[in-house]
């Protein structure tokens, strides 16, 4: 047992929480006391930040420390890890659990804050105040101490034992007692997405903390404008940091989960999104402040709601309260009520303080001109609002489901039946203005523009965006109205951000970020419209066998049932399945199982041959190599005029202990569409397969006969001494028969053996050729006629369920997401440059 | 009227807009009679369903039917009201199918049967597992 790492690891907990509350405190005295206390104040309060940040350290390689060193009396290694794990996924263990992700989050903003804290001079007292509550709020979730007397439990410790996590009756037989492995970490989760795709997100999530904390800094000291320079930079930052981490999450859902898309409208996708679009609408009302000196209000109150938005994502998808709403099982740690005082308490505070404030706020009495950029821009920001909104009001049916049953009432509201049918129809036409506006408002945004000049600027990009759709839609093929909308959209906010970025290019490559971003946009949407719209399922059955006469005849089936080695046509491709593969841990490649050897370790098999993969050995004859024996590969072969065009191995992974079958997609990915593919149902190998009934025949060496329908061959007869490595005495007799089988693709040898034990008892051991189906069993020896007596039985054939779709221009969206990031790269060094200057 | 005032109208149209088409697209949960009786007069909105599988006196799951080429499959849910259903679903049946505790199933009744468009597994998580593997030792 190794107690001291989950001590210490608990005790940096605590002085994590309680450094974070004195540094709030001491921070808070800076920014009230006199010149000469303050800087008492301020050195107390950066030495306890400090200590903070440390502390968090500390509890992080505690925690560490436990996952890689499997200490499986920890309740955290037990049910995140096990010992086959390989080591990149020992990172993913680390945040799998809510514990570590909560961690996660306050290691990110502890070390955002030591940052702003040397970088920030004026601000640090004020702002840190804010990141101090925030931190000891975010620390609390994972203190683990129960508060004397009330008998309240204050957090859930990533730091305890198993004996005391788990009521399992070895604990009282045996307190002491350590499993020799852990339960293992979610399969769906052991992707290299998932190592880099939750820190992302949750920098993404801490970066939106800065912004808030300045705006509140601001009206607390009545610097109503003055904080949206510094904040600006971080908002940005936290922009694209957010939607690159969400934007990875959709591409592991389309590369790991098998719904076929990227996006799945789940209440956890839009607890995400809502305060991502509300961050871009905040980050452009900014600008127009910034520009202007108008909004300001606007955007103190988009600010306070970002983080709002944050805390309430964070409510909705811990608290268990999404339960029956969501795929995602979520587990309740009995946090429920400290995530709802978090969440109250910055709500209440944000909203006490600006309204305390509120008639301080300078605002102007000017009204924008239609032809002015702020005019564009703030109703741009308003769609982005109006977009969350929409989102954020079903995705919260289960509250007010609790709500009213808190009051007493009864309520049996569900979301939507087709989410993304649901939520797509709103987003796409919101899409469309987003696009109509920010082409245009970057007009404006580059040149002034009057009722006069508006014709003259707008005309050529309006014509070249004309032509553009024109070529495009003579390409696609769009008919439908809607789609047709949505093209033009995407293409005219492409085409006037080129105009822009040309122009904007020649005086000042540093102010190009805008209109990079916008295009990506642009991008993006044309890429979701096709992706989307046009995905088609191109499994489609066709054999006409149903399973009921009541159903009705739209019951149509989007799988396909495909037997081993039976070439079928789907989607302009020759489609053949091949069989089984496993994947060697260590060497790049797909091994055929029947070609290996098990051993009594289950991450171990031997090669019964040399192991050629597209035509290169990868593996030699009797080399132990290592596997992951959940998982099974099935290989797909695609061919076009008689030529492969692609080998796809879709994955299935076994396990029970995490709740079953995980089937993953393999993709075929071509520049203009990608087939995307999964297993819906693979063979149960557990099952003993039906076999029909004996057929026995009579035939003679080199005398051909059929088996199945196939050809097959008694090639000869051979004495033999050693059945499985084990010697026969003198007093047996057996004999190993050599039969040829030739496949559709390849030739099978069934050996089946005719064993005579001690002259009186005889056995019989029969020889399966898996991948056809039939099994061959030496019955009798008839040395009179030189004739033999075989055993046919045969079983339907090996088989697999597919699904498989075509995702059209799917490549402009994640083409789009990239030049969204150059862009947002471009525009936050620009004003973090600002910013440094101005300091 | 001042454009502000303009935008701020138009913008109250369009929550309200939201509103009522989220009220009108949200589904409900229901039992299996009243998702009969909303389809017997005309209405096609799909619905959830929440229930457990039928077992026998043993605890073996029965009434699942799979068609013969394994791509699609019924089940019988008993809804809240004890009320048994067949319950088509035109997919191959998940593996884990026969695992799960409870089924929520969206979908609505044509011509006296009920076609899940979707169902929804709540399968035992791994977190309420009380019993801890002894038997690698």
């Amino acid at each position: 047992m190794h107690y001291l790492i989950g001590d210490l690891g608990h005790l940096f907990v605590i002085l994590s929480f309680v450094t974070s509350i004195i540094s709030a405190f001491a921070y808070w005295k800076a920014a009230h006391a006199s010149t000469e206390e303050q800087l008492a104040w301020l050195q107390n309060a950066r030495v306890s930040f400090y200590l903070h940040g440390s502390a968090v350290l500390g509890v992080v390689v505690a925690l560490f420390v436990i996952i890689y060193n499997h200490y499986f009396e920890y309740h955290y290694a037990y049910s995140h890890s096990s010992r086959h794990l390989p080591g990149q996924y020992m990172i993913s263990c680390f945040w799998e659990g809510q514990e570590g992700s909560f961690l996660l989050w306050i290691f990110w903003q502890a070390l955002i804050g030591l940052f702003l804290i040397k970088t920030q001079r004026q601000w640090e007292a004020p702002v840190m105040v804010v990141f101090g509550l925030v931190q000891a709020f975010l620390a609390s979730m994972i203190l683990g101490v129960v508060i004397p007397g009330l008998d309240i439990k204050l957090g859930s410790s990533p730091f305890i034992l198993l004996r005391d996590a788990m009521d399992d009756p070895i604990f009282k037989l045996q307190p002491d007692f350590i499993p020799k492995d852990g339960s293992g970490l979610n399969p769906l989760l052991q992707n290299y997405w998932m190592v880099i795709h939750p820190p992302t997100l949750f920098l993404g999530f801490a970066l939106t903390l800065v912004p808030f904390a300045f705006c509140m800094a601001g009206l607390w000291q009545r610097q109503y404008d003055a904080w949206i320079k510094p904040a600006l930079p971080w908002a940005l930052l936290g922009g694209a940091i957010l939607g690159l981490g969400i934007l990875m999450g959709g591409y592991w859902a389309y590369e790991t989960l098998n719904f076929g898309g990227y996006w799945n409208w789940d209440p956890v996708e839009n607890a995400v999104y809502v305060p991502w679009l509300v961050l871009i609408a905040s980050i452009h009302t900014m600008i127009i402040y910034k520009n202007n000196r108008t909004a300001l209000k606007t955007a103190i109150i988009l600010n306070i709601a970002v983080f709002v938005l944050i805390l309430y994502s964070t409510f909705l998808t811990r608290s268990g309260i999404l339960g029956d709403a969501s795929v995602h099982s979520f587990t309740d740690l009995g946090l429920s009520g400290q995530l709802l005082i978090y969440l109250l308490f910055f709500t209440g505070v944000a909203i006490v303080l600006a309204a305390v404030r509120w008639k301080e706020i300078p605002t102007s009495e000017k009204e924008a001109s239609v032809y002015s950029r702020e005019f564009w821009i703030f109703l741009g920001a308003t769609t982005l609002c109006l977009m969350g909104f929409q989102v954020l009001l079903p995705t919260s049916i289960p509250v007010y489901n609790r709500l009213i049953e808190i009051l007493g009432g009864e309520s049996n509201l569900a979301p939507p039946a087709d989410q993304i049918g649901f939520y797509s129809q709103w987003q796409l036409w919101f899409g469309v203005l987003v696009a109509l506006l920010s082409g245009t408002g970057q007009f404006f945004w580059w040149k002034r523009i009057d009722k006069n000049t508006l014709l003259k600027e707008l005309a050529y990009p309006v014509l070249i965006t004309l032509i553009v759709f024109a070529i495009l839609i003579s390409l696609t093929r769009i008919y439908d109205p809607a789609y047709l909308v949505i093209t033009l959209a995407g293409v005219y906010l492409i085409v006037s951000n080129v105009k822009v970025l040309l122009s904007v290019t020649k005086v000042n490559a540093s102010l190009s970020g805008g209109a990079l971003a916008h295009i990506g946009v642009g991008m993006m949407l044309i890429g979701v419209m096709f992706s989307s719209g046009y995905s088609t399922v191109v499994s489609l059955n066709n054999t006409g066998m149903l399973i009921s006469k009541d159903l009705p005849t739209e019951f149509n089936r989007d799988n396909l049932l495909l037997f081993i080695n039976e070439p079928r046509t789907m989607a302009g491709y020759e489609i053949e399945y091949r069989g089984e593969r496993v994947e060697p841990r260590n060497v790049a490649g797909y091994v055929n199982k029947n070609d290996i050897d098990l051993t009594l370790d289950p991450y171990k098999v031997v090669a019964k041959k040399d192991i050629l993969f597209k035509g290169k050995k990868i593996l030699n004859a009797k080399d132990t190599f290592e596997i992951n024996p959940e998982n099974t590969y099935y290989e797909i072969e695609l061919r076009k005029n008689n030529e492969v065009v692609a080998v796809l191995y879709p994955r299935v992974q076994i396990n029970p202990s995490m709740g079953g079958f995980i089937a993953s997609p393999d993709i075929k990915r071509n520049v203009t569409r990608d087939l995307y593919t999964h297993v819906s149902l693979p063979m149960n190998r557990e099952e003993e397969p039906e076999w029909s009934e004996l057929e026995e025949i009579r035939t003679r060496i080199n005398q051909q006969f059929f088996v199945n329908d196939y050809v097959a061959v008694l090639e000869g007869v051979t004495r033999i001494t050693e059945i499985e490595g084990f010697e026969l005495s003198d007093t047996d007799v057996a004999v190993q028969a050599k039969i040829k089988v030739t496949g559709e693709r390849d030739t099978y040898y069934a050996e089946p053996i005719f064993l005579i034990r001690d002259r009186t008892q005889v056995g019989r051991l029969p020889s399966e050729v898996n991948d056809l189906g039939i099994r061959i069993t030496l019955i009798n020896i008839h040395p009179d006629s030189n004739e033999f007596t075989l055993g046919l039985n045969t079983r339907q054939k090996d088989w697999v369920i597919i699904k498989a779709m075509e995702k059209p221009l799917i490549n402009i969206l994640w083409l789009g997401t990239g030049v969204l990031m150059v862009g947002f790269s471009i525009a936050l060094v620009r004003r973090f440059k600002e910013f440094s200057k101005a300091a | 009227m001042k454009k502000s005032h303009i935008i701020a109208i138009v913008v109250i149209a369009a929550c309200i807009a939201i509103i009522i088409a989220t009220a009108g697209d949200a589904s409900t949960y229901v039992t299996f009679d009243q998702a009969y009786e909303m389809a017997s007069v005309g209405n096609k909105t799909h619905i959830h369903v929440v229930g457990d599988l039928k077992k026998d006196d043993a605890g073996n799951i029965v009434g699942i039917e799979k068609s013969a080429d394994n791509l699609s499959f019924s089940f019988i849910l008993i809804d809240e009201n004890k009320k048994e259903q067949k319950v088509f679903y035109n997919e191959p049946m998940p593996p884990d199918f026969t695992r799960s505790e409870k089924v929520v199933v969206i979908g609505s009744y044509q011509n006296n049967s009920f076609i899940a468009s979707k169902i929804l597994l709540k399968c035992p998580s791994k977190y309420q597992e009380e019993k801890i593997k002894t038997t690698s030792l």
